[in-house]
């Protein structure tokens, strides 16, 4: 390794185009070299398996929080309306929950949506990354308008060359690259 | 390829040949340019309405509601007319941002952003009406389900108001939810376009330091595919709520269980009219002709001619229930309705809603922006007087004839209704110079289905199989194993 003058950790190639990207990082795939990450200014359909990405279960926390919502607004309407203190409307049933549930399904439904909601959004800005007064991480200000960029760590790729990565980025119709 | 193919049997939905630098570059102008005299002017005013609004809802919380035109047989009247109107023209906000990318309806893209802040502000106005006519708002908190030494007993889970405070709250932050994380990505591309340092700043704080990778675009499809799955029954659930308000009642006229649907299809109908009324107006103001089209409105016209049908087919189905029904006082309530002293907002109703929306059943209308422009005005107008209808002519005749009563407007009523109108425009202005008013990078992926796409550089000529370098072959990356990469 010794002889290799120039060696930088990232390469990035900017392509013009969502699918151009697309067809390169299959032949990165084909070559067995990695790609660590797509920034895009929209979602690229089908870019995830090429890059080795797993489908995201965001949405498994949708579910528990819908479901731990549900739990809680059981709880707190059995506790105010059947258990402390039952209110007798025109002597409609009030003693058991049972009895009373149809009454309580609008707001047990709310509340499951009200907790799935907010619970599941919360979930994904934190795994995004995303609060106010956090700084963009895109490498380039320019993939959010126009620029796709595909990102190749040459940590991940020890035993691919620097040269090679460039040929193929240009190969494939990568309009700049970019080192760091 | 991974985009759909493109469909020449529809119009396109974006006019012109495109890059994706242009379409940035057409929804940003608005944010990066200075605004106009007229959008001053009616900013102005706008702003003057609604600081008249505030001063009479000031004036109505120092002297009470004793100000407003209310009287003890109609005990409900302006207020709560108002409050369902804005609460429905909230729904089509919804409707297209949830219900139609649940159809993977692609048109719904350049009106989704604009018709969900419509939502959001449409319900801010009908919230002033139920918290102002608790007339002590200082204790308004008791709605809430809080100990019950701060009111006399805990809230009563049986009631349709208490529904609706449930209702209404999750609506309104949900739909606030699904909206910013929407706009988060495009807030991003206005950051990285803003010359000014204040701007830089200020889209820098609102775009949550959106990077865009990968991993982020994968979570925010299953996030808003998701919560759209939660909104499509929320929203159905806010107005059938707000139909319990009345349907539970037992008063002649409200009490039907045809009010959670009926009320459904005319919030959705009112919506698409104010969506209608809004957008035509901010295509031609900025200059967004190539992505709000006539495919656009022709689409939206087409949701007007289902859901007014359904409402006119729910108008007739009260009158043939009120005289199927044999109960004299829903057959008095429904013929008074028609013939009594507010004869005159019932059969506005029925013009505005029943008729004028038909016409759109002709091509020719339903292509014609004036004619669209027209008939959306009416139908807002129209959907006013059916919740004026439904609410005053039920109340205005008691059971005892010497409570008999006629609901007359104070001058507060009318002045907090047209402030509201003033902080919807404000609100509404107010963000269509400061937020991107199309969802521009998701209107991106469709550019290449639905439009010209106009190519920056040549595309690359090339087989996977001739780029196998002779030196990777036979080597073993991680790639190929489909390992997750941090």
């Amino acid at each position: 390794m010794s002889e290799v003058k120039y060696n930088p950790s990232i390469i990035y190639g900017i392509f013009d185009d969502d699918d151009d990207l697309l067809q390169s990082a299959k032949v990165f795939r084909a070559n067995r070299i990695s790609v660590a990450n797509v920034y895009s200014p929209f979602p690229i359909h089908g870019i995830d398996p090429v890059i080795g990405h797993k489908r995201t279960n965001v949405s498994v926390a949708a579910f528990v929080f819908g479901a731990t919502g549900f739990s809680l607004a059981v709880l707190m309407i059995w506790y105010m309306l059947i258990s402390d203190w039952p209110i007798n409307v025109g002597g409609k049933p009030n003693w058991t929950f049972a009895a009373n549930f149809p009454a309580f399904v609008p707001v047990l439904f709310e509340s499951t949506v009200f907790c799935a909601a907010h619970g599941m959004s919360i979930t994904y800005l934190l795994l995004n990354r995303l609060l106010p007064g956090f700084n963009p991480r895109n490498p380039d200000p320019r993939s959010t308008d126009d620029k796709f960029i595909m990102e190749i760590n040459m940590s991940d790729n020890w035993d691919a060359k620097y040269d090679e990565v460039v040929y193929l980025l240009k190969q494939t119709g990568a309009s700049e690259i970019k080192e760091r | 390829m991974a985009h759909a193919p493109s469909n020449n049997l529809r119009e396109p939905l974006i006019l012109g040949e495109k890059s994706y630098h242009d379409i940035t570059v057409d929804i940003c102008r608005p944010i990066e340019t200075r605004a106009n005299k007229l959008w001053y002017v009616v900013f102005g005013l706008s702003f003057i309405t609604m600081l008249w609004g505030i001063g009479l809802i000031a004036y109505t919380v120092g002297t009470g509601l004793g100000v407003w035109g209310l009287n003890k047989s109609v005990e409900w009247a302006w207020d709560i007319t108002n409050f369902v109107w804005w609460i429905g023209i909230g729904h089509a906000g919804t409707l297209i941002s949830a219900i139609l990318l649940l159809f993977r309806q692609r048109w719904r893209m350049s009106i989704n952003r604009a018709a969900e802040a419509m939502t959001i502000f449409a319900v801010i106005c009908a919230a002033i009406y139920p918290v102002f006519h608790m007339g002590r708002v200082w204790v308004g908190y008791w709605v809430l389900p809080l100990p019950n030494q701060f009111g006399s007993l805990w809230a009563n889970f049986n009631s349709p108001l208490l529904w609706d405070v449930f209702a209404i709250s999750t609506y309104f932050s949900v739909s606030l939810v699904f909206w910013y994380i929407g706009l988060i990505p495009d807030f991003a591309t206005v950051r990285d376009r803003a010359i000014t340092p204040a701007a830089k700043k200020a889209y820098t704080l609102l775009s949550f330091g959106w990077t865009g990778n990968a991993k982020a675009w994968a979570r925010f499809e299953e996030v808003s595919l998701v919560l759209a799955g939660l909104s499509t029954p929320l929203v159905l659930s806010v107005h059938t709520i707000v139909s319990m308000d009345f349907a539970t009642s037992v008063i002649p006229g409200w009490h039907t269980t045809i009010f959670p649907p009926y009320f459904v299809a005319g919030a959705i109908f009112s919506g698409f009219a104010m969506v209608l009324t809004l957008m035509l107006i901010v295509r031609k103001v900025l200059g967004l002709e190539a992505y709000i089209t006539v495919a656009h409105v022709e689409a939206m016209n087409k949701i007007i001619i289902l859901t007014g049908s359904i409402v006119g087919v729910a108008y007739l189905t009260e009158l043939f229930m009120s005289w199927y029904s044999g109960v004299e006082y829903e057959q008095y309530a429904f013929l008074n309705r028609a013939t009594g002293p507010y004869w005159w907002a019932y059969w506005s109703m029925m013009t505005c809603n029943v008729v004028t929306p038909q016409l759109f059943w002709f091509p020719k209308i339903r292509k014609s922006l004036v004619a669209t422009f027209i008939i959306s005005i009416f139908v807002n107008i129209g959907m006013w007087f059916e919740r004026f209808v439904i609410i005053v002519t039920s109340l205005h005749r008691d059971y005892l004839p010497s409570s008999w009563m006629m609901f007359h407007p104070s001058f507060v009523d009318i002045g907090i209704f047209v402030g509201s109108i003033g902080l919807f425009f404000v609100m509404f202005l107010l963000f269509a110079r400061t937020f991107p008013v199309i969802a521009l990078n998701e209107l991106k992926t469709i550019l290449k289905a639905t439009g010209k796409y106009k190519r920056t550089s040549p595309q690359p000529e090339y087989k996977i199989e001739d780029l196998i370098l002779e030196s990777r072959k036979g080597k073993s990356g991680a790639a190929i194993h489909g390992e997750e990469h941090h």
